[in-house]
């Protein structure tokens, strides 16, 4: 990892799985905030803690992570957001949870806070709310002819919170502003001291459609804390339900960004496939998203031969259908209109904020961590990462139909060798710290855990891709018109809830 | 495009059949309704789906509702854009304090008569987070609710149920 001395020659922490954990100064915080700035290396996480801040930063030409940690015991750290602007909402989120200030930032408003939670910090030092919540002062846009079009939180179609405020010059947007955390649940405070059983259910709330690769992550760290591995035909159908996972979901995206274009027939086609999807999923694991299927040691579910049979069935279904449903899109002039050209996310940015998922990989980013860190089942598995360089509507189409393909392939691979044996193990009560980076369908989940001595959560931190996809979709929609944002949107296809928390 | 349309034509249809009016989990639905409400609202629905901070899991089996097997439509229910447009706000979620006003501001501009269905076990107490507190613990915290339908999500065809008991005739009159 092209990592500054200073940072190798720092302390290590022990027991911290299975990346290391190194305890900073301030002098080395800032130096890796350097190092960010200079995109030698990815921000992957920024989080708070009782006095401490942790970032974990990625280096992905060698796939190494680390976590850097920093005191702080005047309750302020210096802010990496002004060297690096991913940083900027996640030290806004510290601020509000932990009551940690990053000093020297450029943002200082507040951002899961809305003013209206029982207690401001909730997860640091509490204090009182203020009387009234405060006006949020949004981003001033000034010229002549331009006017705002307020969005949310209540939006017109089945979506989650969220608001957008838009200035436009006409048809044309000038600036889009999010305004997040209508969501916020208070996820990582209700971690805090509960077991791991409700601990993976409480994962598997932070983004519904997500619910697996989150249980998947939080598992991954508890056996990563635990020093525990969890047998072999649980990593297979952790793997093969990931997919199934991924492949409802595209299903889903790929139909609704035709229908915002006003194309239902490929929504409807798509709505049956991913109908079909959850209806095998049903089937052999009890659960249509496969809630609560995996938790930490193994899974609470195994595969018979009836759904083994069911698998097989879908497969052939959805190979019979997907192309026709390919080449409608491909094939359609009014659509490709619509899709090609909007929404162009450049690969710079990309890469700056690390985008993951079809985010990144339609913007000439990579990444997959299925690939970068070859967890199992990943590691015994064939399977491409497909990338384009476009970085519009249409490319991020391009790479859910791209690995459509190849979670079917994934899917029949596993099926054609899924190993025996039990599918959970027994963990042991002790203290550790753990952390996974998994690929969920959206892009790549961290999950951070420490445990307590009775083996119980005493810190959780699940950060959800989204973090790093809204900020680069305000800046794909610039230019672009008002009436392609749902179709922009849709194309990111970014959490609320799994952003919020 | 041709070869997708043309099978449209030629393959019997996925949807699938109505549930029974004597389907169990449907009376106990619908036992648990003013029956007044229920003769009000007639054969028609308009829903406006409004997310009070849930994981979204329940809104991916709201969608569903609207595919080729569950058909929504068929039944006279329809999701509208507007809050002034509808008869029934199908509410999701814990009820975050964040968006307590908002949801407070939508129900205010339904104009009545209107009806409040609450879905999933978070909207029905909280669920997970009715210790949050980020949370209000349910839909019943902040407007009347007349029907919940449980469920981490609710399956589609139980939010079907629910909607058809909303709109199933009281027996005697059903019976003339």
């Amino acid at each position: 990892m092209p990592l500054n001395d200073a940072i190798r020659d720092c302390p290590r922490v022990n027991g911290h799985r299975p990346w290391p954990r190194v305890v900073a100064d301030e002098q080395v915080w800032r130096s890796v905030a350097a190092q960010l700035r200079d995109g030698e290396i990815t921000l992957s996480g920024l989080w708070g803690d009782a006095g401490v801040v942790h970032m974990a930063v990625l280096d992905e030409t060698s796939s190494g992570l680390i976590v850097v940690s920093l005191e702080c015991p005047d309750g302020c750290f210096p802010s990496v957001g002004q060297f690096h602007p991913p940083a900027i909402r996640l030290e806004r989120a510290i601020h509000d949870l932990f009551g940690l200030t990053p000093d020297g930032s450029p943002d200082k408003r507040p951002w899961l806070d809305h003013g209206r939670w029982n207690a401001r910090h909730p997860l640091g030092n509490r204090a009182s709310p203020a009387a009234t919540p405060p006006a949020y002062s949004f981003l001033q846009s000034e010229g002549e002819g331009l006017h705002q079009i307020p969005v949310g939180p209540v939006h017109a179609g089945i979506i989650e919170p969220g608001h957008f405020r838009f200035t436009a010059n006409g048809e044309t947007v000038v600036r889009l502003e999010e305004r997040l955390g209508y969501a916020h649940k208070g996820i990582e405070s209700l971690m805090q001291g509960t077991d791991l059983a409700r601990g993976a259910k409480l994962a598997g709330r932070t983004s519904g459609d997500s619910t697996l690769a989150y249980a998947v992550g939080f598992a991954r760290a508890a056996e990563a804390a635990l020093d525990v591995e969890a047998p072999p035909r649980a990593h297979w159908l952790r793997g093969l339900m990931a997919e199934l996972e991924r492949l409802a979901n595209h299903f889903g995206d790929f139909g609704a960004v035709c229908n915002d274009a006003s194309f239902s027939l490929i929504y409807a086609h798509c709505g049956v496939l991913r109908e079909r999807v959850l209806r095998a999923a049903d089937v052999c694991f009890g659960h249509r998203l496969m809630r609560d299927c995996v938790v930490p040691g193994g899974t609470s579910v195994d595969l018979d031969e009836n759904g083994i049979a069911t698998l097989h069935a879908l497969l052939t279904e959805v190979r019979q259908q997907f192309p026709e449903i390919v080449s409608t899109y491909d094939n359609t002039a009014s659509l490709q209109d619509r899709t090609v050209g909007t929404g162009i996310l450049n690969a710079n940015l990309a890469h700056q904020f690390g985008a993951g998922g079809y985010v990144g990989r339609a913007s000439g980013r990579a990444f997959d961590a299925r690939r970068a860190f070859a967890y199992p089942p990943y590691d015994q598995l064939s399977f491409e990462v497909p990338m384009l360089e476009e970085g519009d509507v249409n490319a991020r189409v391009w790479i859910r139909i791209r690995e459509v393909e190849q979670s079917l392939s994934l899917v029949q691979q596993i099926l054609a060798r899924l190993p025996g044996g039990p599918v959970r193990a027994d963990l042991p009560v002790r203290t550790g710290e753990g952390m996974a980076l998994v690929e969920g369908f959206r892009g790549d989940i961290l999950v951070w855990l420490r445990l307590d001595d009775s083996g119980r959560v005493s810190r959780c931190h699940l950060r959800d891709p989204s973090w790093f996809h809204w900020p680069v979709l305000e800046a794909a929609i610039e230019g672009n018109i008002v009436a392609d944002f749902p179709l922009c949107n849709k194309s990111f296809n970014c959490s609320y809830s799994g952003h919020d928390l | 495009m041709l070869k997708l349309l043309l099978q449209g034509l030629v393959r019997s249809p996925l949807t699938e059949p109505r549930p029974k009016p004597d389907d169990p989990d449907l009376a106990e639905l619908a036992a648990g309704l003013d029956r007044a409400a229920r003769r009000r609202l007639g054969r028609s629905l308009s829903i406006r789906e409004v997310d009070a901070g849930s994981c979204n899991g329940c809104e991916l089996e709201i969608h569903a509702l609207q595919n080729a097997f569950y058909d929504l439509e068929r039944f006279g229910l329809r999701f509208v854009a507007s809050p002034r447009h509808a008869d029934v706000l199908m509410v999701t979620g814990p009820v975050t304090k964040n968006m307590r006003e908002a949801l407070e501001r939508t129900y205010n501009a339904t104009p009545s008569p209107k009806w409040v269905v609450a879905v999933g076990d978070c909207a029905f107490d909280g669920g997970l987070f009715s210790q949050s507190y980020a949370a209000e613990g349910g839909v019943g915290a902040v407007i009347p609710v007349d029907l919940h339908i449980k469920g981490c999500p609710p399956r589609p065809i139980d939010l079907l149920k629910g909607l058809l008991a909303l709109m199933q005739e009281k027996p005697a009159r059903s019976a003339t």
